[in-house]
């Protein structure tokens, strides 16, 4: 099919299957779909777009189609986003089984792991979450704890985790273990995959600056894993682990660039005018304004350039570590200016008006994003070292 | 967005060759050293003519390579490089734009063939003030029957010394500040009443500031439509910024590369400095808005291929950038090479001459961060 017949059929049936409560602009947080055996559909609409996309494998439009995926090219994946954005479409479904451990098991899962997991992920049928950080292995992951013991034909897991976003409200978890405790730290890490409703899991959650509770603490108390839920190569996760980093890295750094929740000059245009010329009536906002949209814009064309050197060959390597440090410093940047924008209504927490403080706790969390996945300060090490390789880096 | 194919890798390889062994920056010295009249070497003007730049953005029919704006952005690139002085974004970008635009037959016939055999320098003359800003564009061009009369002064010429030839905006009526009424003439740079002064830049390089006093030029000299000219002005700055700020991801990304180097070489309290982490961290920065900057050259370029009336956005984004990251890098190369940065032994000082020449060329950072704004209606 050509590309243009492909825009066609799309347009035409996004038009027909995209009800009208998902055109409707997202207010971020509040109106993700996360799936799940527990998810409460916000709405009909969100339910029957969830159903439609799902049948059409576009909740995951280029994974195979064997495994639930829309198989869709690059180029038709991007044709289906515009489509998307031209209506206002909201994704359908938004979970870590599709950023994160899709591709992870897509890419070291065996057959088996695969069929079981991914038109699980991709029907929104199972939530994941992560187990990677630990109160003693944050920015040094690689020195993490939490111990796998192999009982024969189960590891036994003992740890904890902490930072695990949605772990209260996740089905299954995919964990770092050590399994081998007497190599070096990188060498005796395994990636396993297990029930959260496995005896011996408990969660609890942190209550953040913004009020909300995104993140827990993560307890395994002589928790079983069926030996079948290891993936890859036993003392070989660090390798996965570094795989999904990178992956976690440019999904977090392109979240600078979405033009989707919020727009900061129309925010602008709305609070301070515009003077006769059509300039943004407030000077100094108009200047922070403008930066951030060229680094937005930046961003986004750093993206899209290092997808299509990737497909023609050309590694991109540790650069993804440049998307997540730019992304995460420019979407700070982008909130400080939405709040300088809104000025005292920005501060309103408890009121109606404010959607309970929305501004103001997105404000909050992004403070996260330069932390979360790998500090900034990690991510300008990794370029030290292994771009720039300066000495001792 | 595109990754460079085989043919641009090669381009880009050639003309880092090239430049490397005919340009180094040894040969600004030279010019500078020797007060060299033209500020340029005539032979490196050749030879660029045997590379197919001159014709970079001319048709074949015309004797061009035509290899389009992501072509001319590498070649670009390269100058930078090595801060190599020639007329080639005067010439074979600015004037060979407006030329293949809105040339009639004949002026076409007449340059774009001498322009791609380097035989013909010609100059764009807009700026006149301390500030580039086209719009108030106030050198004067009186109808008298069939012909123009040009009065007024022009200033940052680049190339102006040297061209045979000046388009230059002039306005044929409305008041400064207006997009309507500026003009395109080209006209020779021998005419009676034109008379140009040399300046010589802090960065080495030439351009001229031009007094017009009652020039004439025929109404076949005019470029376009009298009147309506603001728009193929634009067109032609646009090419002209893309090229200037392919120039700057140049020269900062070779000053930072030296700087790098340095770092791995200077020892200080036993140490190589680029071990500490205080120097680490900085020259990280610098290398991911290098990345992002290239990604704003290339996509700027990828729009002026595709759609030049379309493009001024990109262009504006680009140039804006290209202004912020070459100030970064050359003002933390100094920083980072202590004392020796401050020497003119060593070339880093010469890059940040060059520098602070290109962020002033063809708008700053300011006059693109508002058109890039005014663009999006904010």
């Amino acid at each position: 099919m050509s590309l243009d017949t492909f825009r066609q059929e799309t347009r035409e049936w996004l038009a027909q299957n995209c009800p009208p409560g998902m055109r409707k602009p997202s207010r971020g947080e509040p109106d993700i779909c996360w799936g799940g055996r527990n998810w409460k559909f916000e709405s009909e609409d969100q339910k029957i777009w969830l159903e439609r996309m799902a049948a059409r494998g576009w909740t995951v439009p280029m994974w195979p189609k064997e495994y639930g995926g829309g198989g869709l090219s690059r180029e038709e994946e991007k044709i289906l986003r515009e489509e998307m954005r031209a209506i206002g479409a909201r994704s359908p479904l938004e979970s870590f089984g599709i950023w994160m451990l899709g591709p992870a098991l897509l890419q070291f899962g065996n057959e088996a792991q695969k069929k079981e997991h991914l038109p699980k992920i991709a029907r929104g049928e199972i939530r994941w979450c992560q187990g990677y950080s630990e109160p003693g292995a944050g920015s040094d992951l690689a020195s993490l704890q939490t111990k796998a013991e192999d009982k024969g034909d189960y590891f036994l897991v003992n740890g904890q985790k902490i930072w695990t976003s949605y772990a209260d409200k996740a089905d299954w978890i995919f964990c770092l273990v050590r399994t081998d405790p007497a190599a070096p730290k990188h060498s005796g890490i395994s990636f396993v995959l297990f029930d959260m409703t496995t005896p011996g899991v408990s969660t609890k959650p942190i209550l953040l600056i913004s009020g909300k509770s995104p993140f827990c603490e993560t307890f395994f108390d002589d928790v079983k894993v069926p030996k079948e839920n290891l993936v890859g190569n036993l003392n070989e996760g660090w390798t996965i682990a570094k795989y999904l980093l990178t992956h976690e890295r440019a999904s977090i750094g392109a979240g600078g660039s979405l033009a989707g929740l919020r727009s900061l000059p129309a925010a602008a245009i709305k609070a301070v005018g515009r003077d006769q010329n059509g300039r943004l009536a407030d000077a100094f906002i108009r200047n922070d304004v403008i930066r951030a949209e060229i680094d937005g814009y930046a961003l986004l064309a750093t993206v899209e350039r290092y997808k299509a050197e990737a497909k023609a060959g050309q590694g991109v390597g540790s650069k993804s570590a440049i998307l997540k440090y730019a992304g995460t410093e420019l979407n700070k940047r982008r909130y400080e200016t939405f709040m300088t924008i809104a000025g005292s209504d920005g501060l309103e927490w408890e009121s109606e008006r404010s959607e309970d403080g929305t501004l103001a706790r997105e404000w909050l969390r992004t403070k996260a994003n330069s932390i979360e996945g790998g500090t900034s300060e990690v991510m300008l090490g990794i370029v030290a070292k292994q771009i720039l390789k300066l000495p001792g880096a | 967005m595109i990754a460079l194919d085989e043919d641009r890798i090669m381009l880009r390889d050639s003309a880092r060759e090239f430049l490397t062994d005919k340009s180094p920056v040894s040969e600004l010295r030279r010019l500078r050293d020797t007060r060299d009249q033209d500020g340029f070497s005539r032979d490196l003007w050749r030879g660029m003519k045997d590379m197919g730049w001159t014709g970079i953005l001319i048709d074949e029919a015309n004797g061009g390579s035509d290899f389009g704006h992501v072509g001319m952005a590498l070649v670009c690139e390269e100058m930078g490089r090595t801060l190599a002085a020639s007329p080639f974004l005067s010439t074979a970008v600015m004037a060979a734009t407006a030329l293949r635009r809105s040339g009639s037959e004949e002026q076409k016939k007449k340059w774009l063939p001498a322009i791609s055999e380097a035989k013909a320098i010609i100059a764009l003359a807009v700026d006149e003030g301390r500030k580039h800003n086209p719009e108030a564009t106030a050198l004067k061009a009186e109808m008298s029957g069939n012909a123009f009369r040009l009065n007024g002064d022009k200033s940052f010429v680049v190339d102006g010394h040297v061209a045979d030839q000046i388009i230059v905006a002039a306005r044929t009526e409305g008041d400064p500040g207006k997009k309507e009424g500026i003009s395109l003439f080209l006209i020779d740079s021998k005419s009676p009443g034109i008379s140009i002064e040399r300046v010589i830049g802090v960065d080495s390089r030439n351009n001229a500031r031009i007094k017009f006093e009652n020039v004439h030029a025929a109404g076949t000299d005019a470029l376009g439509e009298v009147g309506k000219g603001y728009q193929l002005l634009e067109n032609t700055l646009n090419a002209g910024r893309a090229g200037i700020a392919a120039e700057m991801l140049g020269v900062a990304g070779e000053s930072f590369d030296r700087t790098v180097a340095y770092l791995k070489e200077r020892k200080q309290f036993g140490k190589f400095i680029g071990e500490f982490q205080a120097l680490q961290h900085r020259a990280a920065h610098i290398f991911g808005e290098l990345e992002l900057l290239r990604s704003l050259v290339l996509s700027a370029c990828v729009a002026l291929d595709k759609n030049p009336d379309t493009a001024g956005l990109s262009v504006s984004a680009a140039k804006f950038k290209a202004a912020e990251v070459v100030k970064l890098a050359v003002s933390e190369a100094v920083q980072m090479f202590g004392g020796m940065g401050m020497t003119d032994e060593i070339d880093i000082g010469l890059f940040m001459k060059r520098a602070r020449a290109t962020q002033e060329f063809l708008g700053d950072a300011g006059f693109h961060a508002d058109r890039f704004a005014l663009a999006q209606k904010f």
